[in-house]
Formats: C-alpha cells, sequence, structure tokens
C-alpha cells in the first residue's frame, strides 16, 4: 500500500486539480469502449485522481501476472473480467441502469487511464509494460462487448477502410480469400479492404491478402487492426507525454501519488487488508502455532520459525509479523500474551519496559493511536530490505536460491509441494516474478483441498498481502469441513 | 583490359567532373525541380582513398553536390534518410531533434547469399550464368511489390559486381515507418536459416502457400528449369543430389533414388527431377500432394529472392547512390530495365574507363552534359523517364492537397 503519511497530508486539503479549463458536456462518452484520445477535461479531486489510478492498476497488474503465469487467454479473460466488475465496471448502453450511471463509470474509466500514463510514461520499460497491459485490458473489454455496440464503436474509429461489397471484387479474389480464412465460412463472411500499413503485423504473418497496396482483412481479424491501432497510438501518446512531464513535476502533491503508483506496477497490486476478520472466530496466542503450520506464507512461516528458534525477533520481524497477527484476528491481550510466551528469555521486567508499549502501540492503544494495517507485499518487497541477522522480509525475493529451495522444502513438503515443483517456482523466481511465485506456492500446497493451478486465491487472483494468503487458506478449511458437515448430514 | 578496370584517383576525378549525372541524381531524390528537404536533408556518405569513411554531409543544391563529391574525389559515396534536421548540422542541433524522417524504400541482393545453390561461381565473382538467379529474384520482387503492395516508382540499379539494388520512392513508401518495413520484409523473407539449415523454406500454413506467393510459384516454376536443372545443373554432384534427397520426406523415395543415382552420377539434373516427380506421381492422392508441396518448397530453396533484410528494415540505413564506380571490376552502377532484366549480362556494363575512351573520341559539341556523348546515355535517360514518372504523381498529389 501507499505510505499513508503521504496520503494524508491531502486528504483535509479537498483541493483540486484542474486537468483543462474546458468542462465536461454530459453524455460524452457515448460508448463503453474508449480509444483515450483526448484528455479528461473535467476537474478531479486528488482523492479521485488516486483512487480511479489504484483500481485500474489492480487490474493491469493482475494482467501482467497472468502473463507472468501463462495463463490462457480464456483465463486471463475471466480473472480479469472479474477483476473489472469489482474495481472498474463499464455497463453497456443496454445493460446501464441509469445513464448516468454509465457515464459516471465511463469517466472514471477515462480518469484512471490518463492518471497511469502519468505513472508510467517515465521509462522505455514502464511504457512497454503499461502499453502491453493496456492494450490487453483493452482487448478483454472489446471481445465481451455487446457486439452491436462493438460495431458502432469500431464505425465510429474512422481507420480508413471500406467495406468489400461489390460481389464482383469479393468473387475476383475469392480463391484468395478462401485460403486466409481461419475458419471455413460462406461467402457471406465480410471482408473491409485497408491500406498494407494499418496491418504491419498481418501483413508480416502473410495473413491477408494483398492487392494494390491494400489489405482485405477478414472480419475475423478486423479485431487486429483495432488492437494494433490501439497499441501504436498509446505508445506515440505515452512518449509525448514523457516530454511533457517535466512540466508535471513541479506539482509537487502528484508527484508521490505517481510514484507509488509506478512502484506498485513493478511489485504488484497493491492491496489492504487491514480489517479484521470476517468471520469473528477469535485467534487465540496457543492456536498460532497449528495456524503456521496450516495457513501461513512462507515469509511468515519464516518469521515464526525463528521466533521459535532464537525466542526472539528484532524490530522489523516484530513489526511485519505482530501486524500480520493483529490483522488475523489475534486481540491485543492475546498478542501481548504471544509475545510474553515467546520472548521465554527475557524477564517479566524487560518484557514490560520495552516491549508491551510498542505491541499496544501497534494496536493503536498507544502514541497516536493509529490503526497501522499490517505490511502488504509490496512493502515487504520494497521497504526496510533485510540485513544480516534479519527474519523479515520475502523470501522469494531476500534468500538465496540455495535457502529458498531448502526452506520451501522444509516448510511446505508435507502439504504436498516436492522437488519437481521447485524447478517452475525457481523460474518464476528469477524473473523476479514473486508474488507469483508466491501463488504458485499457494495453489500446490493446497492442491489436496481441490486448488488447481491457475486457481491462485480464489478466482485466479494472484498473492498481494500475506494477510489475504493465509484468510484463503483457513476459508478453504472451513469450507471443506462444512461440506463434511453437510454430508455427515447426509450420511445420516 | 586492365584499362577499364583503373579506378585511380586521377581517373575518379574527371569522372565525377565530365560523366557523373548529379542533376538527374538530384531531381530523383528531391521529387521536385526547386531543392526540398528531401534533398537538403539528406544524408550523404562518402567513402574516402584509404577507406576513410565520412558521414552526415548534406547539400543545398545538386551543385554543391558535384562540389563536394570533386574536392573529396571519393571511392564511392552512399545515401541515406531525410533528416528532421539539415545532417551536416548534426552537432549543433539537440539529438532528439535529428531524426531519419522519410526515406525510399530499399532492398539489396547479393549473390553471396546464393553460394549454397549456385555452381557456376562462388563469394565475389560473378558470370552472366549466375545472373539467372538475380532475374528470377527481380521478376517476382517486381510483381509482388507493385501488384501486391502497390507500389509504381521502382528503381533498379546493378551494384557494380555481384547484386543488384531496388529503390521504391511512391511518397507512401518514403513515409513507411522502421516497424512497417520490417512486416513488408518478414512478408518477403521465404529462405531462412543457415549453412545448418537443411529445409530453408518454411511458409506454409493449415491452408497452404499464402495467396501471397503464389505468383512468384508461378515465376520461379518456369525459371527453376533452365537455371537450376539446366544451367546450374544443381544436382549433378554427390553434394548436391544429396541436398535434395534431403528435402523429399519420403523414405522409399529417397532409398531407391540414392541408390540409383550413385551407381550412376552423371545422369543431367533434369533427369534426376524427372525421376523424382515420376516417383511421385506413382504415390497415392494424400502422399502425393504433401509431396508436391515439397517440391514446391525445393523450388523456392532454390530460386526465391535471397533479401538483405537489414538493409531494408531501418530507414536510417546507407547505400551506395546509383551511377558510382565499383573500385575493383570499374563498373558503373547503372539502373536496369526489369523488363529486359534476363537479357542483361554484367560484362555489357560501360567501365569507367571504356567511357572516358568515348568522351574524348566523341565529336559532338556543345552544351550538352558529358555523359550524352558517351553509353552512359541510354542508362542516366532510364532514370530521367523513372523520375518523370515521380514527379507527376508528386505534382498531382500536390495540386489535389490544395483544391481540398
Ligand atoms: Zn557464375
Amino acid at each position: 500500500m501507499f505510505r499513508h503519511s503521504e496520503i494524508k497530508n491531502f486528504k483535509p486539503q479537498k483541493r483540486t486539480l484542474t486537468t483543462s479549463e474546458s468542462a465536461s458536456t454530459a453524455g460524452e462518452y457515448p460508448y463503453r469502449l474508449n480509444f483515450y484520445e483526448r484528455p479528461p477535461l473535467f476537474e478531479v479531486t486528488v482523492e479521485d485522481f488516486e483512487e480511479c489510478a489504484i483500481d485500474r492498476l489492480r487490474i493491469l497488474a493482475e494482467i501482467e501476472s497472468s502473463y507472468a503465469r501463462n495463463r490462457t487467454w480464456e483465463e486471463l479473460k475471466e480473472v480479469t473480467g472479474k477483476l473489472c466488475r469489482k474495481y472498474l465496471h463499464l455497463n453497456s448502453n443496454q445493460t446501464a441502469i441509469g445513464h448516468i450511471n454509465s457515464q459516471e463509470q465511463r469517466k472514471r474509466d477515462h480518469l484512471g487511464h490518463f492518471v497511469l500514463r502519468l505513472a508510467f510514461c517515465r521509462s522505455e520499460e514502464l511504457r512497454r509494460r503499461f502499453v502491453k497491459a493496456e492494450t490487453t485490458l483493452f482487448q478483454v473489454r472489446y471481445e465481451e462487448d455487446d457486439s452491436l455496440e462493438r460495431i458502432e464503436f469500431v464505425n465510429s474509429l474512422n481507420f480508413g477502410w471500406t467495406k468489400v461489397t461489390s460481389a464482383d471484387e469479393k468473387g475476383s479474389l475469392e480463391e484468395e480469400l478462401k485460403a486466409l480464412q481461419v475458419k471455413q465460412s460462406t461467402s457471406s463472411d465480410n471482408y473491409v479492404k485497408v491500406h498494407w500499413t494499418k496491418v504491419p503485423d498481418l501483413v508480416a504473418k502473410r495473413r491477408v491478402f494483398l492487392r494494390g497496396g491494400f489489405a482485405y482483412v477478414s472480419s475475423q481479424e478486423i479485431s487486429s487492426i483495432i488492437f494494433h491501432e490501439f497499441e501504436s497510438r498509446l505508445e506515440k501518446a505515452l512518449e509525448h507525454t514523457a516530454k511533457m512531464l517535466p512540466r508535471m513535476d513541479e506539482d509537487t502533491r502528484l508527484v508521490p501519488i505517481l510514484n507509488n503508483l509506478s512502484q506498485g506496477f513493478l511489485v504488484g497490486i497493491p492491496s489492504e487488508w487491514s480489517s479484521a476478520p470476517s468471520s469473528g472466530d477469535e485467534v487465540r496466542a496457543e492456536m498460532i502455532d497449528d495456524m503456521a503450520k496450516k495457513h501461513f506464507p512462507l515469509c511468515m512461516r519464516n518469521l515464526h520459525e525463528c521466533l521459535t528458534r532464537d525466542r526472539h525477533l528484532k524490530h522489523f520481524g516484530r513489526l511485519q509479523y505482530g501486524l500480520f497477527l493483529k490483522v488475523l484476528g489475534l486481540s491485543i491481550d492475546e498478542a501481548i500474551h504471544f509475545w510474553r510466551k515467546s520472548f521465554s528469555n527475557l524477564t517479566d521486567d524487560k518484557f514490560n519496559k520495552e516491549y508491551k508499549y510498542n505491541i499496544r502501540h501497534s494496536y493503536g492503544l498507544e502514541g497516536k493511536r493509529a490503526n497501522y494495517p499490517a505490511k502488504s507485499c509490496q512493502q515487504i518487497l520494497t521497504t526496510d530490505k533485510p540485513s544480516v541477522g534479519d527474519c523479515h522480509g520475502c523470501p522469494y525475493r531476500h534468500f538465496s536460491p540455495e535457502n529458498l529451495q531448502s526452506s520451501l522444502l522444509t516448510h511446505y513438503s508435507s502439504q504436498g509441494l516436492d522437488t519437481t515443483d521447485l524447478h517452475e517456482i525457481m523460474r518464476t523466481v528469477k524473473d523476479g516474478h514473486y508474488h507469483v511465485a508466491c501463488t504458485r506456492v499457494f495453489e500446490i500446497t493446497h492442491g489436496r483441498k481441490g486448488v488447481k493451478k491457475g486457481d491462485g486465491i480464489g478466482g485466479g487472483e494472484s498473492v498481494t498481502h500475506p494477510n489475504q494468503y493465509a484468510a484463503r487458506s483457513i476459508e478453504i478449511e472451513k469450507e471443506q469441513s462444512q461440506e463434511g458437515t453437510a454430508m455427515a448430514v447426509v450420511v445420516d | 583490359m586492365s584499362d577499364d578496370a583503373d579506378t585511380s584517383p586521377e581517373v575518379m576525378l574527371r569522372f565525377y567532373k565530365m560523366l557523373y549525372p548529379f542533376q538527374s541524381i538530384f531531381t530523383w531524390l528531391n521529387h521536385e525541380h526547386t531543392p526540398t528537404k528531401l534533398f537538403t536533408h539528406r544524408e550523404f556518405a562518402f567513402t574516402l582513398q584509404g577507406d576513410v569513411y565520412l558521414r552526415y554531409h548534406s547539400f543545398n543544391t545538386a551543385e554543391d553536390l558535384k562540389k563536394q563529391v570533386c574536392t573529396l574525389n571519393p571511392t564511392r559515396f552512399e545515401i541515406g534518410p531525410m533528416y528532421s534536421a539539415k545532417p551536416r548540422d548534426k552537432k549543433t542541433v539537440r539529438s532528439a531533434a535529428f531524426s531519419p524522417q522519410r526515406r525510399e524504400l530499399v532492398f539489396d541482393i547479393d549473390m553471396t547469399d546464393y553460394d549454397g545453390v549456385r555452381t557456376c561461381c562462388s563469394a565475389a565473382d560473378i558470370c552472366s550464368r549466375c545472373w539467372g538467379f538475380i532475374a528470377a529474384a527481380v521478376k517476382v520482387l517486381q510483381s509482388i511489390l507493385v501488384e501486391q503492395f502497390g507500389f509504381r516508382h521502382l528503381l533498379w540499379v546493378y551494384s557494380g559486381r555481384r547484386g543488384i539494388h531496388l529503390w521504391i520512392s511512391d511518397p507512401e513508401a518514403l513515409d513507411l515507418t522502421d516497424d512497417q518495413r520490417r512486416a513488408l520484409v518478414s512478408a518477403l523473407t521465404v529462405v531462412e536459416g543457415g549453412k545448418e539449415m537443411v529445409k530453408k523454406v518454411n511458409v506454409r500454413t493449415a491452408k497452404g502457400l499464402p495467396p501471397l506467393l503464389w505468383d512468384a510459384l508461378d515465376t520461379l516454376r518456369s525459371a527453376f528449369g533452365p537455371l537450376v536443372l539446366d544451367d546450374q545443373d544443381c544436382f549433378s554432384s554427390q553434394e548436391g543430389w544429396e541436398t535434395l534427397l534431403q528435402l523429399i520426406p519420403d523414405r522409399p523415395i529417397v532409398e531407391k533414388l540414392r541408390n540409383e543415382w550413385s551407381q550412376d552420377p552423371d545422369r543431367p539434373s533434369a533427369q534426376k527431377w524427372e525421376e523424382l516427380k515420376d516417383l511421385i506421381h506413382k504415390k497415392k492422392t494424400d502422399v502425393q500432394s504433401r509431396l508436391k508441396e515439397a517440391l514446391e518448397d525445393i523450388v523456392f530453396q532454390y530460386t526465391y529472392p535471397r533479401i538483405d533484410a537489414e538493409v531494408s528494415k531501418h530507414r536510417n540505413h546507407l547505400l551506395k547512390a546509383p551511377f558510382c564506380v565499383h573500385p575493383k571490376t570499374g563498373r558503373v552502377c547503372v539502373p536496369l530495365d526489369p523488363n529486359h532484366i534476363d537479357r542483361f549480362d554484367p560484362r555489357d556494363v560501360p567501365t569507367i574507363g571504356q567511357l572516358l575512351r568515348e568522351l574524348n573520341s566523341s565529336t559532338s559539341r556543345g552544351e550538352v552534359a558529358g555523359w550524352e556523348k558517351t553509353s552512359l546515355k541510354p542508362y542516366v535517360d532510364l532514370l530521367d523517364r523513372h523520375t518523370m514518372g515521380i514527379l507527376e504523381e508528386v505534382r498531382i498529389m500536390k495540386r489535389n492537397n490544395t483544391t481540398w
């Protein structure tokens, strides 16, 4: 998550940013799909500015991780569609309940896209990744769009193509066109004629028929023109934005937001798990050891092991583990009980003086009484890099390959992980996709409970927060025991 | 004929001063009679005696270019793209403000890339016999680029020794991005893979040969017999027919032929090819069609144009100017008519020595340019006619733009 201090600086001020002088007119978004050709022309609050961007970023980051996890296009579409419905839903004109509602959704979509352009135009690498993820998002939405509205949208784009209507023209080229069809289809199949320079990908693969500089593109391939156009226009726009950016940098309110956004893209989706567990089940100190073995991600298992072995944890380790346990559902009393028992080498006096205050502080009972959230994967990956003797951090990132492999086998072989899984995990780690590796370990270690490759922590989502990992693991166990009960009832 | 191959500095200087058609080159590059950015922002690069290489020169007029060429007296010079600023000001403009903008679409075909298939010569050598491969390449590319890609202004230029260049000057060709050039080159690249790759043609999809190559196959089929079988006799040596057999995906046929041919290796290639075809015809229909495709792929592998892709992909690639003199052969890099490409013999191309002799013995006087008095004239006329076509199109384009 973003460092809260920075966000707080904005909140009380409620200042607004003007992205342009002119105001917007109603009904500005006739289509659900958008080529984002014009910048948003309305005033936004800093909060909206950030929120729209974060919601979009969650989706883009999941798209990236889908590629890293080699998901099929269908899987990617499903996962992305699910996230879109959650964070950035866009109604079609048909399904829009109220017209204003759909306009508002599209406005947020428009704004989020442009904020992220600012965040991701800064380096070649970021631009490349952003273009890929955005083009994919566009593709997903395009494919699930209402077919009539999609045609209207496509017609509005003016790509300089013409429909091949004359029966003569079609007839004389019939043989050639047939040789290119993806599926055997009837002569009623539609073609458009477009200058070959608009479809370089199809030309390079010899997938179109060319005559006199024009490519004959079958309706099945028209989408390829649109995606290529989306991609190349966005590439150009980002380069242009990059040149304009130095002026933006003077706005000190935006710089940290933009930096955080691009950072978030590099290490996974920012997610927040500051809420108390919904189940209401209390977690007691003596349950932790058992829960750790069954439900904790590797970072927390490692911390738990260090604590058990050394009877102590250094500052950042206590912070990372303590906040995790708090969010897991350990009450303040149970927490004090847990830590007291764990630091068994300390005298009561020393514990009370040096540690109790900090535990209460982290529960918001001392000092400025802030309710500190548990650290997300992004924070664990990027802040407070562990040094010698530290146990915190992300093992996938901070362990040597040898240590990581033996640690994985030590902790998870009883849950079904074996040496044959290591190759895939280590390859992902080597590519820097730590959250993908962690997600894969989740899938493997929950395989006996029916979790399949690609399921992630539910709905295909990747791990972005240790508490999300643990919560999902507990949930799966609960579902199964309930099924068991139900079965038992039936058998009775 | 050592006189003909003489490319000493003195001879070169006389050639530039008296014979080189600077005005024709200017108009061809400039697309208009008065200088435009297409000329003034155009990069020229010079190779001097002793292989000193000078880049980023640019000139305001044809006269300026001629003056500099006569001062530097290069062994050759090359033409690059039109940049966003004058190349000679490169050091004084911001690097972001200096990028290639427009450039002819160019191709380079070099005989050395055919060393695996030609039997008459190797490496830098070229004879009228290997020219057959170049002629086939010209026909195929000319047809695809004109009929399919819709280009109209193609200039073929003999590279002076062992290959041919193509310059396409359509306004749309000049505007192509590097990505679009890459896409076009990749569509046109059919023969791939180095020495280690036996089967170098893999262009078929589930639906067969892509339409892009249909006409090419027809052209190359008719070239294959005279060129590969009769003239080059590519399958006469054991190495030659072994390569052929490796491309036939049918074990019984291969073993039968290998056996027969090793007992009677002197059968000419045409006969071997017929024997192969006969055996294929006896196969069942489904096997037969697969083997016929293999034969078509062999036709492609032996005769399809082998393009130097790197030359065509990037706008900022430099290519030797037409009418330069090849330093080894003394022959002038003259434009060629693709319709008469079969009749072209590299040995007929005028040499610099020959041209200077013709100039000396010429009796005609008056205001005409030096080249008009020599056998260079038909080649310069060819370029000028070509340029007129470009000028006409640009003029019409401009007129349409202003009336709209
Ligand atoms: Zn030869």
